[in-house]
C-alpha cells in the first residue's frame, strides 16, 4: 500500500490532532477527519479509505454505532477499524470486538503503539 | 478551521524528521548486519567445503605419503579460518552497536510521542479566545493526554478568597464544593503556589474532596487564579509518566494565561457590544 488514507472519527480536536500526528509518520499518509460517527460515514463514503480510528463516546452517532452500520455494509465490511477510547473495561473491549472492531488502544496513547497496531492492520 | 491551520497541523515537524533520519540510519545498519551474516555464512560453507576437500586429498592410500595439494589445502583452510575469526569479531561488534541503535531508537520514539503530546496541548491552549472552549480544551487535554477521570478546574475569587469550581469531569460541577483558601490541601497548595503530589490517594469516594490526586495551581508570573485538582485517573493509567508532569507543567502555565486572556476578550467582547447598543440608541 503506497499511500493508505486514514479516517479519525473523534469529537476532540486535541485527540484528532495528535493522531494526525502520530499517522504522518508513515510516508504518504493522506489523514480525513470527522468529528462524529454521522459525519464519520459521510466522509467514508466519499473517500477511499484504508482504515477507520474511532473514539467510543460522541455525540449524535457513537463509535460502536458507527462499528456496526461500517461492518454491516458491503463495501466497508473488510476497512480495518481501531478502536481509541477512555473506556479500559475489558466488557468494553469485548463488546467493540465483537461488533468487528480490529483493535482497541485505550487513552491515554501511545504513538508507537497506534503506529504498530495500523503498520500491523495494513501490513506496511 | 483556516486553512493556515490546517497547513499547520499538516506540517512535519523537525523533530519527526530527525527521528526519521534515525530510523534510516538504523535500517543501514541491519542491512549491514544481514550483509554480515550472509557473509560468514557463506564462508562457513567454504570452510566445510575445504575440509571435505582436504579430508578426501589427505587421504593417503596404505604405504602411499602426502602430497604437496595438501599443504595447499591446509594453508588455504587456515587463511579461511582466519578470516572467518575477524568476521566473527566484526559481527559481534555490529550486534552490540544495533542493540545500542535499538535502545537509542526506543528513547527518540518516547521523545517523540512526549514532543508531540506537549505541542499539541500548547497548540490547542492558545488555538482560541472563546472561554469556554478554552475549558473544554483543558478538560481534553486532561482526558486524552494524561489520563483523567474525575478533576475539575476552579478559578480563585479573591474577593471571597475562595476557591469556585467552574469546569468538570467525572462528576457533575454542581457536587463540587467552594474550596476556602486556608483549608485543606488544596487551599493550602494554591496558596503556597505549590503543586501537590497525592502517591496514595484513597479509594473512597467521600474522601474524594479532600484527598485529590494531584493539585497544580494555575499561575501567570506569581500570580495564582485558581487550579486544576485531579481527583482519580482512568482505571487503565496505573501510574504517572515523566511526560505527566511535563503537561502539568505547561498546564500550570499556559492553562492559566489561555483562560485570563479568554476571560479577558469575551468580558471586552460584552462591553463593547453594551457601549455599540448604547451608541446606537443616542444616535439619530
Amino acid at each position: 500500500m503506497a499511500s493508505p488514507t486514514f479516517l479519525i472519527i473523534e469529537d476532540s480536536p486535541t485527540m484528532r490532532q495528535l493522531i494526525r500526528f502520530a499517522l504522518n509518520r508513515i510516508p504518504g499518509a493522506e489523514v480525513i477527519e470527522a468529528s462524529d460517527g454521522v459525519d464519520g460515514l459521510k466522509k467514508l463514503s466519499s473517500s477511499k479509505v484504508d482504515l477507520i480510528l474511532t473514539d467510543i463516546n460522541m455525540p449524535i452517532m457513537d463509535g460502536l454505532k458507527l462499528v456496526n452500520l461500517v461492518r454491516s455494509n458491503e463495501a466497508y465490511k473488510d476497512v480495518p477499524i481501531i478502536i481509541i477510547t477512555t473506556e479500559g473495561a475489558k466488557e468494553d473491549r469485548e463488546r467493540a470486538m465483537a461488533l468487528g472492531a480490529n483493535a482497541y488502544i485505550t487513552k491515554p496513547i501511545q504513538s508507537t503503539a497506534l503506529l504498530s497496531t495500523v503498520r500491523d492492520l495494513l501490513k506496511l | 478551521m483556516t486553512k493556515k491551520d490546517t497547513e499547520e497541523q499538516g506540517k512535519r515537524p523537525e523533530y519527526l524528521e530527525r527521528g526519521e533520519e534515525f530510523l534510516e540510519m538504523f535500517r543501514k545498519g541491519q542491512e549491514f548486519t544481514h550483509d554480515l551474516l550472509r557473509e560468514n555464512e557463506r564462508l562457513r560453507f567454504q570452510v566445510v567445503h575445504l575440509e571435505e576437500t582436504m579430508k578426501r586429498k589427505l587421504e593417503v592410500p596404505d604405504g602411499g605419503e602426502p602430497g604437496p595439494a595438501s599443504e595447499e589445502v591446509t594453508e588455504k583452510l587456515a587463511q579461511y579460518e582466519v578470516r572467518l575469526a575477524e568476521l566473527e569479531a566484526r559481527l559481534n561488534e555490529v550486534e552490540a552497536e544495533n542493540v545500542d541503535f535499538v535502545q537509542r531508537y526506543i528513547d527518540v520514539e518516547e521523545q517523540n510521542n512526549n514532543l508531540a503530546n506537549l505541542y499539541v496541548a500548547s497548540y490547542q491552549l492558545h488555538s482560541t479566545l472563546d472561554y469556554e472552549e478554552v475549558l473544554q480544551i483543558i478538560l481534553e487535554i486532561i482526558i486524552n493526554l494524561i489520563g483523567g477521570e474525575i478533576f475539575a478546574i476552579y478559578l480563585l475569587d479573591e474577593k471571597t478568597e475562595t476557591l469556585n469550581p467552574e469546569a468538570s469531569e467525572g462528576v457533575s460541577i454542581s457536587e463540587i464544593p467552594q474550596l476556602p483558601l486556608d483549608e485543606g490541601v488544596i487551599g493550602k497548595a494554591v496558596l503556597a503556589n505549590e503543586s501537590y503530589f497525592n502517591d496514595n490517594p484513597s479509594k473512597d469516594l467521600n474522601d474524594l474532596y479532600n484527598d485529590p490526586l494531584v493539585c497544580i495551581p494555575l499561575t501567570i508570573k506569581n500570580d495564582v487564579i485558581g487550579t486544576i485538582v485531579l481527583y482519580r485517573l482512568l482505571q487503565q493509567k496505573v501510574t504517572f509518566a515523566p511526560v505527566d508532569f511535563e503537561l502539568f507543567t505547561l498546564l500550570a502555565g499556559h492553562a492559566a494565561t489561555a483562560i485570563f486572556s479568554s476571560r479577558l476578550f469575551t468580558e471586552s467582547k460584552r462591553k463593547l457590544s453594551t457601549y455599540q447598543g448604547f451608541l446606537d440608541l443616542l444616535s439619530p
